[in-house]
């Protein structure tokens, strides 16, 4: 199993620790609920390390990366960030990614699922062969920290000379934090604002403990990879594996925002328009159980008596106090009010499409 | 730390036997395992099963846990106190967080089930 170079900082904090992804993980410190609470009302710091790094360098970056992704990357700027996606020749999901753009037009670090990390650098790879590009995974020189919450700012602030009252939501800027050259972007997968801090840096040890001796007075509390997976869940933010796969596209993931069939050709391109010009026929959409009960990944949804789908993600949210989750429903079931039935181990339990995500934090 | 007056099973359950009933509940162990309970799915009264077959289901945020009857019996009373306050598990497993009540139906069978020393050991045998 990999160890992440926080390893050691996770045992001493009383995480607990499991396997995740070929990584030992801390899965939880003090309890899902409370840190989950903690990250939405006050911040909460959690070790990504795990996640990969995909260079790509060369005179036709910025080319490879409008082949590979549907987002429209030349609109970046050194500075700025964007949600994207690999995308298969069906519209598919190899995976979903954020795209840092370091130098227009030939360097762009693509940062990927820890999960996927080797499968989509073989295929970012395998693709660069017709571009003058050079991929390298940079996952094992990277260490990665997300400090998410309404006091992240406050919290940060006083350890980094970079002005983050400047920087915008999904901007990135270079700086020391406690010390350590970093690249501070203003990133996050769980629905609150914060930074995501990288570094090269063997010690990546020393911005944790500067982070937590500032935020723990404040109520910062170290966070594991379950309230990591309840938080972005309420927020609707998609998790590889369970809510998008290379069986299921952009558009009926509801991620049409990332797709830009002005920019060029790209990955799966024609299957997207054709899908988008006849209709699609299933849908994400998100659901709460009405009655008792927590819906499970690949629990049964049934409607009218008929099985129609499985459930994708499904959990109970800490914060909005409801079992949700996420199912890909025929088109004419979405509708917000559609009544579903998901079978529970030996019961039919009452649920109901709503409107998503199940939780907006109040901009400021 | 496991009082002295229960019988625990390899499943981290325990039994606490009153004449010819028995409580049943799941270990400091199984709910540290577990993390913050937040639904309980019990059955109902009258129910009986089998030694070793699920009687109750245990949720926390992230998991599912089936909770095997060590003894075979019929289900007599269930804690309603579980359906508003699941937490009761976390808080309290071995005394307000009891499960349910059951007919003992061969007491001979709780010859199987551990003591408190013996289950102290087979815990430290699973964390090597």
């Amino acid at each position: 199993m990999k160890k992440t170079r926080l390893n050691q900082v996770h045992r001493e904090a009383g995480g607990r620790l499991i396997e995740f992804a070929g990584w030992e993980m801390p899965v939880e410190y003090r309890g899902l609920i409370d840190e989950h609470l903690a990250v939405r009302t006050k911040a909460g710091l959690f070790d990504v390390s795990h996640m990969g790094e995909i260079m790509i360098d060369g005179p036709e970056a910025l080319a490879l990366v409008q082949y590979l992704t549907p987002n429209d990357a030349s609109k970046l700027l050194p500075g700025q960030v964007q949600y994207s996606a690999l995308t298969t020749p069906e519209g598919t999901f190899v995976d979903d990614l954020l795209v840092y753009c370091l130098a227009v037009p030939d360097k762009y670090l693509l940062v990927v699922n820890a999960a996927n990390t080797d499968k989509d650098f073989a295929w970012v790879k395998d693709k660069a062969a017709s571009f003058k590009v050079k991929a390298t995974n940079e996952s094992d020189r990277y260490s990665q920290l997300a400090l998410q919450g309404p006091l992240a700012e406050e919290i940060l602030q006083p350890l980094t000379e970079l002005d983050l009252s400047q920087m915008k939501s999904f901007h990135y800027a270079y700086g020391r934090v406690a010390g350590i050259d970093s690249l501070v972007s203003r990133t996050g997968y769980t629905g609150e604002d914060g930074f995501e801090i990288y570094t090269l840096s063997e010690t990546p040890d020393v911005i944790w403990k500067a982070i937590v001796a500032r935020g723990e007075p404040l109520g910062l509390q170290p966070v594991g990879l379950g309230a990591r997976d309840t938080l972005r869940l309420e927020a609707k933010l998609m998790l590889y594996g369970n809510d998008i796969s290379d069986q299921t596209t952009v558009l009926e993931a509801d991620l049409k925002w990332i797709v830009k069939f002005q920019k060029g050709d790209f990955l799966g391109k024609a299957v997207l328009e054709k899908q988008l010009a006849e209709g699609l026929k299933k849908k994400l959409a998100g659901f709460e159980v009405v009655e008792r009960g927590i819906a499970r990944p690949h629990y049964p949804v049934y409607i009218g008596g008929q099985k129609v789908a499985e459930v994708c993600s499904g959990s109970y949210g800490p914060y909005v106090k409801k079992a949700i989750g996420l199912v890909y429903l025929p088109i004419e079931f979405t509708a917000i009010g559609t009544e579903l039935e998901i079978g529970i181990r030996d019961k039919m339990v009452k649920a109901r499409v709503v409107p998503t995500p199940f939780y907006k934090r109040e901009k400021k | 730390m496991y009082p002295e007056n229960l019988y625990y099973s390899q499943d981290h359950e325990w039994l606490k036997v009153e004449g010819e009933e028995a409580v049943l509940g799941i270990t400091d162990f199984a709910q540290k395992q577990l993390g913050d309970i937040i639904y309980v799915d019990l059955p109902a009264a009258g129910k009986t099963v089998e030694a070793h077959q699920t009687i109750a289901t245990v949720e926390s945020v992230k998991s599912v846990s089936d909770v095997y009857s060590p003894v075979a019996g019929e289900v007599v009373e269930t804690n309603q106190a579980l359906v508003q306050t699941p937490e009761l598990i976390n808080r309290d497993p071995h005394g307000q967080g009891w499960i349910l009540r059951l007919k003992i139906k061969d007491k001979s069978e709780l010859g199987k089930l551990m003591k408190a020393a013996d289950y102290e050991k087979f815990l430290e045998g699973l964390e090597h």
